[in-house]
């Protein structure tokens, strides 16, 4: 459990806007190791999207290093930026960016076409079985209209797994949900940290969802301010039981 | 292999507008086709009407010459003869067949009916190389040209005139210049020549009947000779000349007394002008062919701009730059190429539908099939490039918070 999937060393991100310098990450230090299950806090405008960004390989650190799976990211080219993308990170995102009148399965098979090592039917194969393991092994077919809002984020969880990466990156996964399917997503997220051993990096805002992981990072001002292991870990799954029934409609 | 699964995928979700570009190429490979149809169609039947005229046909005349200081005007001058006819006939190799012509003019006579018309001494060989098909009866023979037989082909101006009641003139006996001629055929109608010249105004007969019954002549106005094909009409031009000298016993700082014409100068006119037309046409419709491009690469752009979000997340899942650029660029020629498809059909089919409804001849050429398809596959790739290359240079975080 203690090889270390990220290292960020003294991460600094600055943007010029015009004359100005914006410095939106200020020397960011952690490491997240294999299996572990972090959200990263902070309020708007704590560096927290610039954070996401880089940690996603979208992005490169001005200085510092920042280590996925022991490659230097500093070092890649674009083209190397996606392939690492492509074989080590799941993204996540808020508004589930899925292919409008694409199937859930052929949404779910994207990352697949850019791994030119699989065949036609490996890639079907893997597609099924990611979304069997989102538990929507009978919904292949839908289109992302005729799925509400959190079948469609199961369907990007689903397309994050498929290509087996080290880390899922998830940005805001839960902002555009309502409690119940929030916590449900959650659930979701436990399971694989706990039952497969992903390692899940969790961007949010909501307290609510941080008490679900098991450990917090905060920003403030592009600086981490804390960094704690959750001993408490709350279950998604109680939380949803304890959860009023919905009988509102 | 993949790309082409994803662009053909991505063009999938959009049919409506995947055709409405098509269209433009469509409608421009199809204006190509159905055009250069047209042109092509037209070329070929003035071409097929020239040489129902005998486009291999070569004329000898007698030239004018210097005789004394004065010169004497051609068709006076007596320079054929029937040992330059047979000096042809069996030493030329470009020209399949040769007949003198010896005219006149005449008055023909039938019961109360008469006609002012042109008597032709003609070989029998003058029916091949104007292509002039007897329609009832017989044309005459070596045979009759041996004995001087008294005997003549008519022309239907000729007929219509002598024989109004259209009773058949074959085995009648007509009257010109007080000679008896006995008709053994009538000739199919040929029309006027492209110089208004009435053709069926004409009565043939054998030379030696023009020659010595009538003008008491050894002498020809003309020679007519066909080239074995089209494209033979230079060397068979040549070759006659050089014959000619040799049995007219020229020296070589001596002009030619005759002259040879072909019909070669009036087939390039004729088809020069079509080709103009078949130009003209293929630029109007090549121009369609442009515009259509300008579409794709328009939608193309409309679609990248619209796809920002897709392109971002494609690119945040691992396509690189090259695989957003191939997908566009593939997209465009998918939409290109199946355009080009669907117009090479449409061409034929309305060249076709222009044959039958409106009689013009078509004439569908591999070349434009081949030309257009080639353009519009170019146009794909070239008005598909710079919106492709747009999109691979999109900044994948700014692509993804696209709105």
């Amino acid at each position: 459990m203690n090889n270390k999937i990220l290292e960020l060393q003294e991460i600094r991100r600055e943007f010029v806007m015009g004359t100005e310098v914006v410095r939106a990450l200020k020397g960011v230090s952690f490491d997240v190791h294999a299996g572990e299950f972090v959200t990263i806090m902070g309020s708007s405008g704590s560096g927290k999207t610039t954070l996401l960004n880089l940690l996603g390989c979208l992005d490169k650190p001005t200085s510092g290093n920042y280590l996925l799976d022991n490659v230097n990211v500093k070092e890649l080219s674009r083209n190397e930026l996606a392939r690492l993308r492509n074989h080590k990170i799941g993204f996540v995102f808020q508004s589930y960016n899925l292919l409008p009148r694409t199937s859930a399965l052929e949404n779910v098979e994207l990352p697949l076409f850019y791994n030119p090592s699989l065949s036609t039917h490996e890639r079907k194969e893997r597609a099924v079985k990611a979304l069997q393991s989102v538990k929507l092994g009978d919904r292949l077919d839908h289109m992302p209209n005729q799925l509400s809002g959190g079948q469609q984020q199961r369907v990007a969880i689903a397309r994050a797994l498929v290509n087996q990466p080290v880390m899922i990156l998830a940005d805001e996964a839960t902002g555009n949900l309502d409690t119940r399917t929030s916590y449900e997503i959650m659930m979701l997220m436990q399971e694989l940290n706990q039952q497969e051993g992903k390692t899940i990096v969790f961007v949010t805002h909501e307290p609510d969802i941080a008490a679900f992981s098991s450990r917090t990072v905060m920003l403030r001002d592009g600086k981490v301010v804390k960094d704690s292991i959750n001993e408490n870990i709350r279950s998604a799954k109680e939380a949803l039981a304890a959860l009023p029934a919905a009988d509102d409609y | 292999m993949n790309l082409i699964r994803i662009a053909f995928k991505a063009l999938q979700r959009n049919k409506l507008r995947a055709f409405l570009t098509m269209l433009g190429i469509i409608i421009g490979v199809a204006a190509v086709i159905a055009m250069v149809a047209i042109g092509e169609g037209s070329k070929q039947s003035i071409q097929s009407q020239l040489s129902s005229m005998g486009s291999n046909m070569i004329t000898i005349l007698p030239s004018s010459n210097v005789s004394g200081g004065v010169r004497i005007e051609g068709a006076s001058f007596q320079s054929l003869t029937i040992e330059d006819v047979r000096a042809i006939e069996n030493n030329a190799e470009y020209v399949s067949e040769v007949s003198p012509v010896s005219s006149t003019k005449g008055q023909a006579i039938f019961g109360a009916l008469n006609w002012p018309t042109s008597l032709q001494g003609v070989g029998p060989a003058y029916f091949d190389i104007r292509k002039l098909v007897v329609q009832d009866g017989v044309s005459f023979s070596e045979a009759d040209v041996a004995t001087s037989a008294k005997v003549c082909v008519l022309g239907q101006t000729v007929i219509n005139n002598l024989f109004p009641s259209g009773e058949s003139p074959v085995g009648k006996v007509i009257r010109l210049n007080s000679i008896p001629l006995q008709v053994i055929g009538t000739l199919a109608a040929k029309g006027q020549s492209s110089f208004g010249q009435d053709q069926d105004d004409i009565i043939l007969t054998p030379y030696t009947t023009v020659q010595k019954r009538i003008l008491a002549t050894n002498y020809f106005q003309s020679i007519y000779a066909s080239a074995i094909n089209e494209g033979a009409s230079a060397q068979a031009t040549e070759e006659i000349i050089s014959i000619l000298r040799e049995t007219h016993r020229l020296r070589p700082t001596d002009e030619n007394n005759f002259q040879v014409r072909t019909m070669e100068e009036l087939i390039k006119t004729l088809g020069s002008t079509s080709s103009l037309l078949t130009i003209l046409l293929t630029a109007i419709a090549g121009i369609s062919l442009v515009i259509g491009g300008i579409g794709i690469m328009n939608i193309m752009y409309v679609s990248v701009t619209e796809r920002t979000k897709e392109i971002g997340l494609r690119m945040s899942i691992g396509a690189r730059g090259i695989d957003i650029l191939l997908q566009f660029l593939v997209e465009a020629i998918i939409i290109s190429i199946t355009g080009g498809i669907i117009g090479v059909i449409l061409g034929i089919t309305s060249a076709k539908v222009i044959t039958l409804t409106l009689g013009w001849p078509t004439l569908v050429s591999e070349s434009s099939i081949v030309l257009s398809f080639m353009v519009c596959a170019f146009t794909g790739v070239f008005f598909g490039y710079y919106p492709a290359q747009a999109a691979s240079r999109l900044d994948p975080i700014e692509a993804l918070r696209y709105e």
